[in-house]
C-alpha cells in the first residue's frame, strides 16, 4: 500500500501534476499573480496533459474519475500557486451540475470539450444580494417558446469570460422561492450574455473573476438541467461533490508554505545556527504539518465518500472544506511568521500563500455556511438516533 | 517520415557520487532520468511526424532497467520502443556506443531521419551522434538549433555557433543533433502514461542485430579510463544586486581588489 492507498491511476495523476506544477507553474508564478490575469498557456498544458479528462466519466470523453481524481490534481497545482489551481479545478466545479444532473443527449454536447480542455467550464450562483441565500436571487429565465429568456447579473464568476460553458443558476418561477429556482446551461456567445466588471482580487490573482451580465438572453430550452425548480438541489449537489476541492487546494496552499518555510528555516542562520534548529520553530513546523496531515486524510476522506456514491455526504463534505481551509489560513500566517520579516516581502512566496489561503474560507459557502450545515445534519442526527 | 530518437538513460545529476577506488559513477540508489537534451530530440521528432506523418521510434542501449526512460518517452506520444540489451554491450565507450546503436537502426530498415541530443550529461563527449552517422554513412548536422522545410528529399538546418549559426540544407537520410534552444519539450499526457506503462518494448540483443562481437561492449571499446575524480569545490560566489551601473562598479572594484584585472 502507498501512503494514501492511491490507486496506480492516481498516483499518475499526482506525479503529472507536480511535474507540471514544478516545472511550468513555478517559474511563472510571481509574475502570474503580479498580471492578475487567466493563466491561459498553463492551462493549455494542463488540457494537453489530460487533466481535465480526469473528472469527466470514460463514455464522455473522460478518463472516468471523480472527486478524489480532482482533488489530488487540485492540491498538486495549489503547493504552487492557489491561483492556477482554481482555474483549473472551476471548470469541474461547472462541469459537475452536467454529469450530475444532465440528460445524456446535453452529457454528450458538452463535456467531451470539457474533457479535452477545449472547452472551460464556469459556474455561476453568486449575485449581488444572493449568495449564500439562494432565496434572495433576481436572475430570471423566463419560458418563452422553445426558449428560456435569462436577465439579470452574476458576480463573482471565477472564470467568467473565460469560460465557454456556464452553468446557470436562475429563477424559473420567482414566487415559489429557493424552488423556483433551475439550472440552465449557457454557452459563450449567446446574443444578450455579456461580461462586466472583472475583480481585482486580494489572492488566487492567476484566475479571473468577473460578472456575468444578461440581457434578454434566449437559451434554448433544451439547455435546462433535469426539470425546473430543481436549481437550489442540483446547486447544492454540485457543491456537496466540489468542496472537499477546495479542501484539497487549502491543502495544498497549506503544504506549499510549510515546504518553502522549511526550506527557508533550515537555511537562515541566526545566532550561528539555522532558525530550523530552534525549538520554538521547530514545533511550528511540527504543528503545521500535523494539522496539514489531518486536513489531508479529511479532504481524501470526504472525496472518496463522494464518489462512493453514498447519500448523504452533504456533513462530511462541508467538514473537509471548513477544517482545512481553516487549517491552510492558520498554517500559511505561521509558514510567514518563520520567514521573519522577509515573509512580508513579495520577493519571497509566503505572503501569497497567506492572500490566497483567505479565500478558501469564503468560497462555495463561507466557513460560517459550513457550520451551519454540519451543525444541522449533527442534531438531526442525534435526534433520528443515528448518534456517530 | 521514418525517424528514430536515440535516447540515454543518465543519473540525475544533482547527486551524482564517484566511487574513487574504482573511478567510476556510483549509481545505485541514484535516480535515472532521460538526458535532458534527449527530451528536446524527442520532441523535434514529434513535431516533424506531427507534421509530415510517419513514425517516431525511440531507441536507448542500456540494462534492462533503461526500459522505464523507453516508456518515459512514449508517454510524450513515440509510437513504438526498442531497447537493445546485452551483456555484451556492456562498458561500451562512444565508439562501441555509436557501433551498436547504427546496428540497430539497421535493423530498423527504412530510416529517414536519426535525432539525438547534442551531449549527455553525465559522459559530455557529443561524440555518439555523430559516431552513428558516421557508421551508417550519412550525412550529419550537429548543434541544430531549427530545422525548417523539411520534406520527404530533405530539410533545411540552421547550426547553431559560438558566433552566430551555420545554414545547412541536408538530403535524407541524414542525422542531426539538437541543442535546446530547438523547441520546448512537451509534458506527458495521463492517456499517453497509461498507454506507455502497458505498452510491449522490443529488445534486440548483439545476437539480433549481428553485432560483431568484437566491436561491442569494453572489448569493442578503444577508450581507456585512467583517472576520474570530482572537481573541486567552488569557492562561495557573490551578487551585487542594485542598479547595474552601481553593481558593474562594485564588480570592478572587485576584480581589482582582487588582482584579477
Amino acid at each position: 500500500m502507498n501512503e494514501y492507498n492511491f490507486t496506480e491511476d492516481q498516483l499518475m495523476i499526482r506525479d503529472l501534476a507536480r511535474q507540471i506544477a514544478e516545472d511550468k507553474i513555478r517559474p511563472v508564478r510571481a509574475e502570474l499573480d503580479e498580471k492578475d490575469e487567466f493563466p491561459e498557456e498553463i492551462i493549455k498544458i494542463l488540457a494537453d496533459s489530460d487533466l481535465f479528462a480526469i473528472f469527466v466519466p470514460e463514455e464522455y470523453g473522460g478518463l472516468g474519475g471523480g472527486a478524489m481524481e480532482l482533488c489530488i490534481a487540485t492540491e498538486e497545482l495549489s503547493k504552487v500557486c492557489g491561483g492556477v489551481a482554481v482555474s483549473y479545478a472551476a471548470s469541474g466545479l461547472g462541469a459537475f451540475p452536467i454529469i450530475l444532473f444532465g440528460s445524456d443527449e446535453q452529457k454528450k454536447k458538452f463535456l467531451p470539450a470539457i474533457a479535452s480542455g477545449e472547452k472551460i467550464a464556469a459556474f455561476g450562483l453568486t449575485e449581488p444580494n444572493a449568495g449564500s441565500d439562494v432565496g434572495g436571487m433576481e436572475t430570471t429565465a423566463e419560458k418563452d417558446g422553445d426558449d428560456y429568456n435569462l436577465n439579470g447579473n452574476k458576480i463573482f464568476i471565477t472564470n467568467g469570460g473565460v469560460a465557454d460553458i456556464y452553468t446557470i443558476i436562475a429563477m424559473t418561477n420567482k414566487s415559489r422561492g429557493a424552488r423556483g429556482a433551475s439550472a440552465i446551461v449557457v454557452e459563450k456567445g449567446m446574443d444578450g450574455f455579456d461580461f462586466g466588471k472583472k475583480e481585482d482580487k486580494m489572492g488566487i490573482r492567476a484566475t479571473v473573476t468577473r460578472e456575468l451580465v444578461f440581457e434578454d438572453c434566449r437559451v434554448p430550452a433544451e439547455n435546462l438541467l433535469k426539470r425546473e425548480g430543481l436549481g437550489f438541489i442540483v446547486a447544492m449537489k454540485t457543491f456537496d461533490k466540489s468542496r472537499p476541492g477546495i479542501g484539497a487546494q487549502a491543502v495544498g496552499i497549506a503544504q506549499g508554505s510549510i515546504n518553502e518555510a522549511v526550506e527557508y528555516a533550515s537555511q537562515r542562520i541566526q545566532f550561528g545556527q539555522p532558525v530550523s534548529s530552534f525549538q520554538a520553530v521547530r514545533h511550528m513546523i511540527a504543528n503545521m504539518s500535523t494539522k496539514t496531515e489531518a486536513a489531508r486524510n479529511l479532504v481524501y476522506h470526504a472525496a472518496r465518500m463522494v464518489d462512493s456514491g453514498v447519500k448523504n455526504i452533504s456533513k462530511i463534505s462541508a467538514m473537509s472544506k471548513l477544517f482545512a481551509s481553516d487549517v491552510a489560513m492558520e498554517v500559511t500566517t505561521n509558514a510567514l511568521q518563520i520567514f521573519g520579516g522577509s515573509g512580508y516581502m513579495k520577493e519571497y512566496p509566503a505572503e501569497k500563500f497567506m492572500r490566497d489561503a483567505k479565500i478558501t474560507q469564503i468560497y462555495e459557502g463561507t466557513n460560517q455556511i459550513q457550520r451551519d450545515v454540519i451543525g444541522l445534519k449533527v442534531i438531526k442526527e442525534n435526534k433520528s438516533g443515528k448518534k456517530k | 517520415m521514418n525517424i528514430v530518437v536515440c535516447i540515454k538513460q543518465v543519473p540525475d545529476t544533482t547527486d551524482v557520487k564517484i566511487n574513487p577506488e574504482t573511478n567510476t559513477l556510483i549509481r545505485e540508489g541514484v535516480d535515472s532520468i532521460i538526458n535532458p537534451f534527449d527530451t528536446y530530440a524527442i520532441e523535434e521528432g514529434l513535431r516533424i511526424k506531427e507534421k509530415l506523418g510517419g513514425e517516431v521510434i525511440v531507441m536507448t542501449m542500456g540494462p534492462p532497467q533503461a526500459e522505464s526512460v523507453l516508456r518515459e518517452a512514449l508517454s510524450m506520444g513515440c509510437g513504438e520502443a526498442i531497447l537493445l540489451t546485452d551483456r555484451n554491450f556492456a562498458g561500451a565507450d562512444t565508439w562501441a556506443t555509436s557501433y551498436t546503436l547504427s546496428r540497430g537502426i539497421k535493423k530498423i530498415g527504412e530510416v529517414d531521419l536519426i535525432i539525438c541530443g547534442k551531449q549527455a550529461i553525465d559522459g559530455d563527449t557529443a561524440q555518439v551522434g555523430p559516431g552513428i552517422a558516421e557508421m551508417l554513412d550519412i550525412p550529419c548536422i550537429t548543434y541544430t538549433g531549427k530545422i525548417k522545410d523539411i520534406d520527404e528529399n530533405g530539410f533545411t538546418a540552421l547550426r547553431m555557433t559560438e558566433s552566430g549559426h551555420n545554414v545547412i540544407k541536408s538530403p535524407l537520410p541524414a542525422l542531426i543533433t539538437v541543442v535546446k534552444e530547438i523547441n520546448e519539450p512537451r509534458m506527458p499526457s495521463l492517456r499517453g502514461k497509461m498507454n506507455a506503462k502497458k505498452a510491449d518494448i522490443t529488445h534486440y540483443t548483439a545476437a539480433d542485430l549481428a553485432c560483431n562481437l568484437e566491436s561491442i561492449g569494453q572489448l569493442g571499446s578503444p577508450t581507456v579510463v585512467r583517472k576520474i575524480f570530482a572537481p573541486p569545490a567552488k569557492g562561495k560566489g557573490e551578487i551585487f544586486k542594485g542598479e547595474p551601473a552601481d553593481t558593474a562598479e562594485k564588480l570592478a572594484a572587485e576584480l581589482k581588489d582582487k588582482g584579477i584585472v
